[in-house]
């Protein structure tokens, strides 16, 4: 017996003796497994060429995507509004997926409710659904405002989001003068960052275009304030927390959007604050008069900003900006739109981070890599390793579109860099994994589900994207900005230097470079 | 220190009583009157719990419920590791599950095993107005091009399938007989279904008799000699390992274990099943439908058991060995004999660590009765305890084996009912899941997931009953809880009592 009570053993050593590996084995006569032999062809197979075409041709099966469902950025947008309920119409289960899944990566709670639809709301419709459940929802939890979105079940039977809420009020669910804004959401077009999208000009459409018929529509009043949309990121309590350090340094008088970097990165002392800071709904309402609207995230605001632009207001997005240029990009277009000097401090921080790389690139250069996210996350890490002198080697988003494919493509070939490297858009990791054998890199960027590709293919990997489920806090430091970017830096050259270290520790044979100074 | 163990049983009857109506008057008055029936407090000798069960959430209450598809890929289906599982329909279901649930097994994964990969037919508005069904035909196809080690696939549905009213059963039957008779499992556990994960297991359990059972030859020659000793744990989805730290007692007591279901099981496990001389059964509400079935179907008899903490380990081996002859009856003592110093010194070194502790259960499945003699073993008290989907008959064996008088019951608990109890209970360690951890933890409560084992475990068995004392140990006596005030503010729980 292995186990004790002094060094008590749990699963990472407890299967590994011989008790256990023997009942394992012997378990196998009931598993009518497959030859060994039959199993390594096999492997082996999948890491050809021939294997790649096959898998390439695939037209109707997806597996491992790197995307989620729309409502799941609908719920992240939503809860970045002061005191909101995220209320999503349709099956119950899904909102437990969309908490469990913030949850996991952010290690925070989260909220929202479901109108918890069941068999009979698929032949009658969800209405009744819905009065009761913002009823209740709005009695228990007393929030600001309740934002709804919908499940793909919801669509499938089309329910109707704009009468369903005004009927609610008229049967008194909530009061009629209660912010109720509403997005369709269907899970079976585009992606969370879609749902972002149709979230978040769900809110603003409600504030500013006369809360669906019941008051007159905002007149705007251009004033000197930017309005700021970060977009779906895994990294927003950092990253939003970051942009707004640049602008109060600047003096440009803002409103950061969908504000959700308090209310993921709440205090352990003794309370639970179901709701914390968010966008105030005076802000989200008066960020019509705003001079203009800078999106951080350019597929994640598609339509918002269309949406936008329609009120007047110039807008400007960008592609996740980490590293020298894209920061360079943001703070002009900064001081530009907000009529304000770059201050010397941020001039300072930009001399770190090159101060940084120029220590450092001697380590990356013409390293290759792959690397994989949201649209907008892989535009941004792939224009950094490019700064860097790294080269992407193969970009792949499950979510990106033809516009995205041509877009990376520009920037790519616009570093020498860049040449080697190819776009794919609508690909998932079951297609990277077929990259990585035949045209393999040294390194990979992406999120957690990317340990499978590392195991399976020997890429390290760097974790940036979302969701990461199996390292802690990272999402607390920015990788937008200058020290976003030293941020960035770090976790790559970090990698770097253990995958370098692993493979000179072995003493007597390769040690000989397993240096004290690197 | 909690406040229960200063109590006498009265009182905290009537605490326990004012607390849930109070409870009660944040909602509207048709919500009181039907969440009324899901919260009562345990009285003893009565032969359930007092509360409704297996009814619909309320809308827009935060119900911690899931699906049917949950039920039926997440939970019965997704373990089985040589099938390929679709999620089909939206990319999110499957996307969501992936990978959360640590059933662990042994494998070559995306070769012969595929628990950790998400398949799905990622339905795009075209699938929805035409129908998925050609889509189907063609993920089938590419399944088997790709994956040629498969031993079966299964359609798992989500909510838009049932809606649409694609045939998934025709284009399985005609897959199926297109590829020589592969197994191929359409399963109706859209989301929507039911009122929770239950109706998915359910489902799902109904799938296994309908798609594997029902095809099985009658006569067919056994893959393997059967013997006596013949046994299927059924509805152990080996989180962490479980189902092994199961399995070695079951064999070392000189059974033999021909299935498992469906931590680390097998197609081929599956099928072997009713050539089983008696189904050992851990979490009755997942699988006790396929029991039934196999027990009317084949003559198979199925006992209920606990492999949680040393009384019910003990208890339950016993319980086993009474179904074989004196040799399987020896083994069973010399099994309780073996492990008693391991048992004995995990008890001397946490019980006073552990002593007194008070401890508030929400989970789903066996767990929100089955763990409470583990906790007492360490001489921790279960002062509450609910079901995020049982039946009345989970109630039934909760009040009859488990809960003390008094215990505050649960059913369905909300989001604000929780946080409501647990502020007035002040519990010293709560057992919930995901969605619940990091609330409890804010409010400064020492909390361990009891769905994923909080990335630990295996809990089952003797070898995981030592994990088991050590992590609520770490929960409960972290040094992190005496920092959650800053020194220059008042401590909070004085005030919320003074406030009283």
């Amino acid at each position: 017996m292995a186990q004790s009570a002094e060094h008590v053993l749990d699963h990472l050593e407890l299967f590994r003796g011989p008790e256990y590996q023997q009942m394992l084995d012997k378990k196998k006569m009931f598993e009518d497994p497959r030859e060994p032999a039959e199993v390594e062809r096999i492997k082996e197979w999948t890491k050809t060429p021939e294997y790649r075409e096959k898998n390439f041709a695939r037209e109707a099966l997806t597996i491992n995507p790197a995307k989620a469902c729309q409502p799941l950025g609908a719920v992240f947008a939503s809860v970045g509004f002061e005191g909101t309920l995220p209320f999503v119409h349709g099956s119950q289960g899904c909102v437990a997926y969309y908490r469990s899944h913030l949850s996991r990566h952010f290690k925070e709670p989260c909220s929202c409710v479901s109108s918890s639809m069941t068999e009979d709301a698929a032949v009658f419709g969800g209405l009744n659904n819905m009065i009761d459940g913002l009823a209740n929802s709005y009695n228990m939890y007393k929030p600001k405002m309740i934002a709804v979105s919908t499940t793909c079940m919801a669509e499938v039977i089309g329910d109707d989001l704009n009468a369903f809420i005004k009927t609610s009020k008229e049967k008194g669910s909530v009061p009629a003068e209660f912010d109720v804004p509403f997005a369709h959401t269907p899970a079976f077009v585009g992606s969370h960052v879609t749902g972002y999208d149709n979230a978040l000009k769900g809110i603003l459409e409600h504030f500013w275009d006369g809360k669906a018929g019941t008051v007159p529509k905002l007149e705007r009043r251009p004033n000197q304030a930017i309005n700021i949309i970060g977009g779906f990121d895994g990294y927003a309590v950092g990253n939003l927390r970051e942009i707004r350090r640049i602008l109060e340094l600047m003096g440009i008088q803002h409103t950061i959007l969908a504000d959700n970097s308090e209310v993921f990165d709440t205090p352990t002392d003794g309370e639970f604050r179901m709701y914390d800071g968010g966008t105030t709904l005076e802000d989200a309402a008066n960020a019509v008069h705003a001079k203009a609207t800078i999106s951080m995230q350019e597929w994640c605001t598609e339509k918002t900003l269309q949406f936008v632009a329609g009120h007047g207001q110039d807008v400007v997005s960008f592609n996740y900006p980490i590293g020298i240029s894209a920061t360079d990009d943001l703070l002009v277009a900064l001081s530009r739109i907000g009529g304000k000097d770059i201050p010397e401090q941020l001039a300072r921080e930009r001399g770190r981070l090159v101060d940084a790389i120029a220590d450092s690139s001697a380590h990356i250069h013409g390293k290759k890599f792959a690397v994989y996210g949201d649209p907008d996350l892989c535009y941004g890490v792939a224009s950094f390793l490019l700064e860097l002198g790294a080269e992407p080697t193969h970009v792949l988003s499950t979510n990106g579109n033809k516009a995205w494919q041509t877009k990376m493509a520009a920037l790519l070939a616009g570093s020498p860099f860049g040449q080697s490297c190819q776009v794919y858009p609508g690909r998932d990791l079951w297609h990277l994994r077929s990259l990585l054998f035949t045209e393999p890199v040294d390194f990979l960027i992406g999120n957690t589900y990317g340990k499978y590709l590392e195991r399976d293919t020997g890429t390290p990997l760097i974790r940036i994207g979302f969701p990461v489920f199996d390292r802690h806090h990272h999402h607390r430091s920015p990788v937008w900005g200058y020290q976003g970017g030293l941020n960035v830096l770090v976790k790559i050259l970090d990698k770097i230097f253990d995958e370098i270290d692993k493979k000179t520790n072995l003493l007597g044979k390769t040690d000989y470079s397993f240096d004290i100074i690197r | 220190m909690s406040l229960a163990t200063t109590q006498s049983i009265a009182d905290i009857r009537a605490r326990n009583k004012q607390l849930i109506e109070e409870v009660l008057k944040v909602y509207p008055e048709k919500t009181a009157k039907r969440r009324a029936k899901h919260l009562n407090v345990h009285q003893a000798g009565k032969s359930d719990c007092g509360v409704k069960s297996n009814i619909k959430s309320i809308p827009g209450v935060m119900t911690i419920r899931g699906c049917a598809y949950a039920g039926s890929k997440g939970v019965v289906w997704g373990p089985i590791k040589d099938m390929v599982h679709i999620s089909h329909g939206p990319v999110g279901c499957g996307q969501y599950s992936w990978g959360s649930r640590r059933n662990y097994y042994v494998g070559t994964t995306g070769i012969d095993s595929f628990v950790t990969l998400q398949f799905t037919s990622d339905f795009q508005e075209k699938d929805i107005v035409f129908g998925g069904d050609k889509k189907l035909v063609k993920v089938l196809d590419e399944i088997q091009e790709l994956f040629p080690l498969n031993n079966g696939i299964t359609i798992q549905s989500e909510c838009p399938i049932g809606l649409i009213g694609d045939d998934i059963e025709a284009v399985s039957r005609t897959k199926s007989k297109e590829y020589g008779g592969k197994t191929i499992v359409p399963v109706r556990c859209e989301g929507f279904r039911g009122v929770s994960q239950s109706l998915g297991h359910h489902i799902a359990n109904d799938a296994v008799r309908d798609w594997i059972f029902d095809k099985l030859e009658p006569n067919g020659t056994p893959k393997f000699e059967p013997t006596p000793y013949d046994v299927a744990i059924i509805g152990d989805y080996n989180i962490g390992g479980d189902a092994w730290s199961s399995r070695i007692l079951l064999e070392e007591m000189g059974l033999r274990v021909i299935a498992q279901w469906s931590g680390d099981g097998s197609l081929a496990e599956l099928e072997a099943t009713p050539k089983a001389k008696l189904n050992l059964l851990h979490c009755y509400r997942s699988m006790n439908y396929i029991s039934r079935h196999m027990e009317e179907k084949f003559g198979i008899p199925w006992c209920e058991y606990n492999f949680f903490g040393p009384s019910k380990i003990a208890e339950s081996l016993r319980k086993i060995a009474a179904y074989f002859d004196d040799k399987i009856k020896e083994g069973a003592e010399r099994v309780i004999e073996k492990y008693q110093p391991l048992v004995n010194a995990v008890v001397a070194k946490y019980r006073p660590r552990l002593e007194g502790r008070t401890v508030m259960l929400y989970v789903g499945g066996l767990r929100p009765r089955h763990v409470i003699g583990a906790y007492e073993d360490l001489g921790m008290e279960v002062v509450g305890t609910g079901y995020e989907f049982g039946h009345n008959d989970d109630y039934q064996r909760t009040a009859q084996n488990y809960v003390k008088d008094s215990t505050l019951i649960y059913d369905d608990v909300n989001g604000y009912e929780f946080e409501r109890f647990v502020e007035k209970l002040q519990p010293d360690l709560i057992g919930s899941g995901i969605k619940e951890k990091y609330v409890f933890q804010k409010m400064g409560v020492p909390f361990r997931q009891m769905h994923s084992w909080d990335y630990s475990g295996p809990y089952h068995g003797y070898d995981g009953f030592a994990i088991f004392a050590r992590d609520m140990d770490m929960a409960v006596n972290s040094p992190v809880w005496k920092k959650t005030k800053a020194p220059w503010k008042e401590t909070p729980r004085a005030k919320l009592l003074a406030a009283e």
